[in-house]
């Protein structure tokens, strides 16, 4: 496939939102303190990189102002419970984030704070439920079609959430006397969460290259021709200026430029934050915060790389309609 | 995991049978496509850069040419290539807007251009890549069997068909209702072996194509 910026930027975007949004309700269910200036700022952010996404999002589309038709077919489509989900969680944290701003800091924390939390949870997982399946219902794309592609959504969202979110919580203390004091002891579990979901979602998405390089394309050019004699090569495709079909499911960018990019893509986007979270959690404690923000600005781009990696390296089996371009 | 199907049985459904031992590749099928479809129901179809060193458009139909064999034992096979109008057609149910959809009158699959916002996602559905964007428009595009043709009472009967099948100087497109048993398409399936493009996808596309074989001199 032809990576698309916008598709890129949506799925990364709202992944790291959500993860945000996971940690902000884990440190909520723990019953543990996060002033509510900085809860309404972490929630707020989740919610600017969720929007960020569904605006990148936009730019995918013909006709950007007859989107809100895409809700209709919630009984089929993928796409379609994604559109209903993503604004449903836009609004939770949005109400999330005013339930917290006008919340009297004075009272302890309320019942009603489990119930922000847990929806807070279940909306995030259900987004990436839906984003994921949009690819692993595709059958024939194998590359998709697997449980693995819903892991990495799930785990690598989770990876760039927490990582932010360390990078957050201890930030906090370093610009605020009301914030958690550098190297604070209860930052140091969700450093380990992170930790955890980043080096989980590295073997998620190390299986899956692993499964990708092993597929064996179950269609061929004989089974999408039925011309069983042997060989078979193309003439034409029958025009010489390219089509849709030769830019849309083609990335054009050589086999070399995508194994290139596999160890850049998993360096900046695992291995990085990882390594910068061991560090800080073993020897470092009260340069967390620095750490989990060069963490961020490392593993950023390196979530795109890996993204876009995602979706060059399927093989559309149209593309063997196309076998000059392939 | 597979997208929801839609799987259902029409009683009737109509198709196109190519018939590979006839087509000589001359693409006049291609051409009256173009024409019939720019000016019609699901027109106009976009022309980019037509006098340039790189033009490039929407077609609904394409013709590709493949060589079989080892030399000398060689054949050239024109493919025409267009939807195959599947009984269980991959990019209706992904569709989020229900622009895509399946007729249960006659199984044509049809884009709704009004509702169609352009996401492309049918388009990765179909893994014929029988869905093109128009650019100009920014639509999902695609065969329609010339809808706005073939029901046309204003035609005479012998032209109440597709544009390509009327425009085939060879007669390698046949065209018709593959669930009526008694019609020429459902014939020349029976009888020739009309086979399935990507079976292992189990689509169970409408269109057939029919393989080549010897046909010796004539009589």
């Amino acid at each position: 496939m032809n990576p698309a910026w916008s598709i890129v930027l949506f799925t990364t975007l709202a992944g790291c939102g959500q993860g945000l949004a996971v940690a902000v309700a884990g440190v909520r269910l723990a019953g543990q303190s996060l002033s509510p200036l900085h809860q309404a700022v972490c929630l707020l952010l989740a919610l600017l990189l969720v929007g960020g996404g569904l605006l990148a999002s936009f730019f995918h589309l013909g006709h950007p102002m007859r989107a809100w038709r895409a809700a209709s077919q919630w009984r089929t489509s993928w796409m379609s419970r994604e559109v209903i989900v993503l604004p449903l969680f836009m609004l939770w944290l949005a109400a999330w984030v005013l339930h917290t701003a006008l919340r009297d800091p004075t009272q302890p924390a309320l019942a009603a704070d489990r119930v922000w939390a847990l929806g807070t949870l279940a909306g995030a997982a259900l987004l990436w439920w839906c984003t994921a399946m949009i690819y692993a219902c595709l059958r024939f794309i194998q590359e998709w079609a697997h449980p693995l592609t819903l892991l990495n959504y799930t785990l690598t969202g989770l990876s760039a959430g927490g990582v932010l979110a360390v990078a957050l919580f201890s930030g906090f203390g370093a610009f605020d006397s009301a914030g958690p004091a550098p190297g604070a002891a209860w930052v140091m579990p969700w450093a380990l969460g992170a930790l955890l979901a980043t080096l989980a979602a590295a073997v998620a998405r190390l299986a899956s290259l692993r499964r990708n390089a092993r597929l064996k394309p179950r269609s061929t050019l004989q089974s999408a021709t039925g011309i069983h004699q042997a060989p078979l090569r193309q003439w034409t495709m029958g025009f010489t200026g390219g089509s849709f079909n030769t830019r849309e499911f083609f990335h054009r960018a050589g086999a070399q430029a995508l194994r290139r990019i596999r160890w850049p893509a998993l360096g900046l986007g695992y291995a990085a934050p990882a390594l910068l979270l061991v560090f800080g959690l073993s020897v470092a404690p009260q340069a967390l915060g620095v750490l989990a923000g060069l963490a961020v600005l490392l593993q950023t781009p390196g979530l795109w790389a890996e993204r876009w990696l995602f979706f060059a390296q399927a093989r559309h089996p149209q593309n063997l309609y196309y076998q000059a371009v392939a | 995991m597979s997208a929801t199907s839609t799987d259902t049985t029409l009683a009737r459904q109509l198709a196109l049978v190519i018939d590979l031992n006839v087509c000589v590749g001359c693409h006049a099928c291609v051409t009256s496509c173009k024409e019939w479809n720019t000016s019609g129901a699901a027109g106009p179809l976009a022309d980019l850069n037509p006098y340039g060193a790189s033009p490039s458009g929407t077609f609904f139909n394409r013709v590709q040419t493949f060589e079989a064999g080892s030399f000398p034992n060689t054949e050239t096979v024109h493919f025409p290539k267009s939807c195959l109008h599947c009984e269980d057609p991959p990019c209706v149910p992904v569709c989020p807007t229900g622009a895509s959809y399946k007729r249960a009158e006659d199984g044509i699959v049809l884009v709704d251009y009004d509702k169609c916002i352009g996401c492309k996602y049918c388009a990765w559905a179909c893994p014929y890549g029988a869905r093109e964007l128009d650019e100009d428009r920014q639509v999902m595009t695609k065969c329609t069997l010339c809808v706005d043709r073939i029901y046309d009472e204003k035609l005479a009967p012998a032209d109440r068909k597709p544009a390509c099948v009327k425009a085939c100087p060879t007669g390698a497109r046949l065209f018709g209702d593959v669930k009526d048993p008694d019609s020429e398409v459902s014939r020349v399936i029976r009888e020739r072996g009309g086979y399935e493009l990507m079976p292992e996808w189990e689509t169970r596309p409408a269109n057939r194509y029919l393989p080549r074989q010897p046909t010796g001199p004539r009589a």
